[in-house]
């Protein structure tokens, strides 16, 4: 026999993943392999003689160059002594400042690194995060791909990405040739939409130089590093190949970010049957000995890897945090897609989301997923709704600012028209209006015209072999009337010159203001300091489109009748004989024409007073006016009643049967849920009022359940019952209502043809 | 104390380079290049904020000013497992400290010389 609970389980979006057992041996374990060492630090006349149980003479490349860079060897002996589990609480100590901590963590081995963070639980490790990131403001990153490598749309896309705030845009390419024409598309459009904007081109290391070299891009985070010598090699690289290509791109003033994360070496065959965190703290010591001013991890491409495991997803903010430690700028990941499942991917993201990081995504999808040549990403255009309520729900900065349709589509427009002009210029193959047009508006490359890429691919060497500069490319846009994507385009430049963008963390705000570790440290130190989401920028965050104003969203929801239908006739009685008196609240068919679930009143109450007659009963219609609760207004009218049972409304459509009899919120049926009733229901209410009054047997309504209606409507709920309570009159007794004779109502009414009686 | 305006490899101060004088062809692509002084007065910025090693990278990246690109891409290129030998590497560290005033630099690639023959990673 099979459970169908556990069938149907099965079918769920996370069981589409896989999990698997620790395996120490194939490296799959992600902290605390029985084959990591144990911490150790010997070091004779200023050398490290040993490190991790390894002695020199058995060192790898990657202990040579840690061992030589990366540790602060006047604080090491220090660092190694103190308990790692002290070290852990100066981490989440909001009294120990963030540079007292890198103090005693700068001179920590790999092996340490992982035993102080070993005892931090999530919680922990987020609070470590908020306070070690290098920069105080934090900051998100974009891709920007499409599959035809369209340069309009990648200029138009990244328009709209810069527009929304991402503070580095990141492109790459499916055919390394067209390399430096997407580069030049998304400096382009990431310029029109705010200047600043770092771009970088992630292809083949001495691509990737050449296009820095160029100006074409202004930083690079392609430069991976891996945890175990054999997968440096594989790599084709060693710790200082890229030390000195690091250097390479700071001398022509290019930002660099190393790249690493748990679960490649295992990956790569090479992991020596260490867990991911050790290996991952031995990249980050080989990035933070070459000096690069910050890392891109969080595991990456092999996010599904470290989930597999259990602890995974704790490990990756591990490993971030771990980069924190050492004083480098960290890029978080959240870049790969990271679960089929919304809720894990989003749980996951929290780990990163909340603490706030130097760029919360290492490349947040500003295109669709199909668009995404990163192998697909985590997060994309679709969901940055999502990501603009979770920062409103939380007050929380998650790098982007909510933005117009119309400052999108102007962005979008003159990015691929500035494009246009300067392929125009430099009499490339003609960008067309229809392309133009097509990437202003479109969702993805699909919707693009077709176009010739063989004449791209040939044009886009003229890039970076010198023909044509990006000295060309400012005076073409300059000339063709586009000065402040030029200007923008020049200012990038001049900052290059200035080496702004070589401080850690450095990016640039609006007006090309530097906020760097130097012009912005973090300065975390417990509640009301450090980065808080307040003033201009939480308001900024608070605009959302979909908001309303709710003064006037009420009226809209059920607007006032512009043309009477019910008639008060004076002062209602009590009465002696058979009916059913249909109670209606203060505001009902006036001030208010619609229930919560959009129904007329008109409808409504016509539909109520023919379920009653429907029985062979008369309907007496009253309103109450010195309560708007659903009970009162229903116990009110059931006094008055000759039979003793009435039928109470609201206007947003609550209904209750009431008998005099019974206390107040006591009743005879109620029907809670206004959305889910239609004028179906309303004449089943009648019917069975009318019964009560002839003393019949009756079934209750039967109604349709609807749990999503409360999420959907509260606030409309809400907003009309207030509308309707300013309407009551404390003092005033009911009154008779009389409803208009039907040619005096306008619009068409159900019931009309079967039933031609008025009241 | 009053400090130097900003100055391009080519020496141009930062306020000569406007959209304007690039509009008019007076700025070459050389003129947007950052130079030596200036990256080691961001290395001294750094420094002093306590990131070392990001200075340290800053000083290399000051002395790979004077080289072109082709000449920073072969020595990248040196530098990859395999490809040079001990002899190779070492020579080229010379040429940088003795041709090109690139101490620093050079005693990187003396000590990768060195690790690589010892990791059996030299040609």
């Amino acid at each position: 026999m099979r459970s169908k609970r556990f069938e149907s389980l099965e079918e769920r979006p996370v069981n589409r993943e896989t999990f698997i057992e620790p395996w120490a041996e194939a490296g799959l374990t992600v902290i605390s392999s029985p084959h990591d060492p144990s911490p150790s630090l010997r070091i004779e006349n200023g050398m490290v003689t040993e490190m991790d149980g390894v002695p020199r003479e058995q060192f790898d490349l990657l202990d040579h160059f840690i061992a030589r860079h990366a540790l602060d060897l006047e604080t090491a002996d220090h660092s190694m002594g103190l308990p790692s589990p002290d070290i852990a609480r100066m981490l989440v100590d909001i009294n120990v400042p963030r540079a007292e901590v890198l103090r005693v963590t700068c001179g920590c081995t790999a092996a340490k690194l992982v035993d102080i963070v070993r005892h931090m639980n999530v919680l922990e490790m987020m609070m470590g995060l908020t306070k070690m990131r290098a920069r105080r403001t934090p900051a998100n990153q974009a891709h920007i791909t499409n599959r035809l490598e369209h340069p309009a749309l990648l200029a138009a896309d990244a328009a709209e990405a810069a527009l929304r705030g991402f503070k580095e845009i990141e492109t790459t390419v499916g055919v390394t040739r067209y390399a430096p024409l997407n580069a030049l598309a998304i400096l382009i459009g990431s310029q029109t939409g705010r200047g600043g904007v770092l771009t970088q081109c992630s292809v083949e290391e001495a691509t990737n130089l050449q296009l820095g070299f160029s100006g074409l891009t202004t930083y690079s985070e392609t430069l991976s590093v891996y945890g175990t010598e054999r997968a440096f090699i594989d790599g084709d690289d060693t710790p200082w190949s890229k030390a000195f290509l690091c250097a390479a791109y700071a001398s022509r003033g290019v930002k660099t970010r190393f790249t690493s994360g748990t679960g490649s070496e295992a990956l790569m065959g090479h992991s020596q049957g260490k867990s991911m965190l050790y290996l991952e703290a031995r990249c980050l010591l080989v990035t933070r000995g070459a000096g690069s001013q910050g890392s891109q991890n969080g595991s990456i491409s092999c996010v599904a890897l470290p989930e597999s495991l259990p602890g995974g997803v704790r490990v990756i903010l591990a490993e971030n945090l771990l980069a924190a430690m050492l004083g480098l700028e960290v890029a978080a990941g959240n870049d790969a897609l990271a679960s089929h499942s919304d809720i894990r991917k989003t749980a996951k993201l929290m780990c990163q989301f909340l603490p706030g990081a130097d760029f919360v995504t290492s490349g947040y999808g500003g295109i669709p997923r199909y668009d995404n040549m990163f192998a697909g990403g985590n997060f994309d255009v679709s969901e940055l709704d999502d990501w603009y309520v979770l920062q409103r729900d939380l007050q929380v900065d998650g790098g982007i600012v909510p933005v117009r349709e119309e400052d999108v589509l102007r962005v979008r427009q003159r990015a691929a028209r500035a494009i246009q002009s300067l392929f125009e210029a430099f009499d490339f193959a003609p960008i067309s209006e229809s392309e133009v047009q097509a990437a202003t508006a479109a969702w993805s490359s699909e919707e693009m015209p077709h176009r010739d890429r063989l004449m791209d691919i040939k044009v886009a060497r003229l890039m970076v072999d010198g023909t044509l500069t990006v000295v060309d490319v400012i005076r073409a846009l300059s000339e063709a009337g586009f000065h402040d994507v030029a200007a923008n385009i020049l200012e990038l430049q001049r900052r290059r010159v200035a080496g702004d963008c070589l401080q850690p963390a450095a990016i640039f705000d609006d007006g090309f203001e530097l906020l760097s570790a130097l012009t912005d440290p973090n300065d975390y130190g417990g509640p009301g300091t450090g980065y808080r989401v307040e003033g201009r920028r939480w308001s900024a965050l608070q605009e959302l489109r979909q908001v309303r104003d709710p003064r006037s969203y009420a009226e809209e929801l059920s607007p006032p009748e512009t043309q009477p239908w019910l008639e008060e006739i004076g002062p209602a009685l009590r009465s002696d004989s058979l009916e059913v008196i249909i109670a209606v609240g203060p505001a009902f068919g006036a001030e208010m024409g619609r229930t919560v679930g959009g129904l007329s009143h008109r409808d409504v109450l016509n539909s109520m007073v023919h379920g009653v007659r429907d029985e062979g009963v008369p309907a007496r219609v009253v309103r109450v006016h010195h309560t708007s609760d659903c009970a009162f207004i229903g116990h009110a009218g059931a006094k008055l009643s000759g039979s003793g049972v009435a039928v109470g409304i609201q206007s947003k459509g609550t209904t209750v049967i009431h008998h005099r009899d019974l206390d107040p919120l006591e009743n005879l049926e109620l029907f809670s849920q206004a959305p889910n009733l239609d004028l179906d229901t309303y004449r089943q209410i009648g019917r069975n009022a009318a019964r009560y009054a002839l003393g019949e047997p009756t079934e209750p309504v039967p109604v349709r359940i609807d749990s999503t209606a409360r999420l959907r409507l509260i606030v409309q709920t809400l907003l009309l019952h207030l509308r309707e309570t300013r309407q009551i009159d404390a003092d005033r007794p009911p009154t008779e209502l009389r409803l208009l004779p039907k040619e005096q109502w306008d619009g068409d009414r159900p019931d009309s043809e079967q039933d031609g009686k008025t009241s | 104390m009053e400090t130097d305006p900003i100055r391009s490899k080519t020496e141009r101060p930062l306020s000569e380079l406007t959209l304007e004088s690039v509009v008019a062809g007076e700025v070459t692509p050389e003129d947007l290049s950052i130079g030596a002084e200036t990256l080691r007065r961001q290395a001294d910025a750094v420094e002093a904020a306590g990131y070392r090693q990001v200075s340290q990278n800053l000083r290399r990246a000051a002395e790979l000013t004077l080289l072109s690109n082709q000449e920073v891409l072969e020595i990248y290129k040196a530098l990859r497992p395999g490809r040079a030998t001990h002899a190779g590497l070492l020579e080229i560290a010379d040429r940088l400290e003795s041709g090109l005033g690139a101490p620093l630099t050079a005693s990187l690639i003396r000590e990768a010389a060195e690790v690589y023959l010892l990791r059996g990673i030299a040609k």
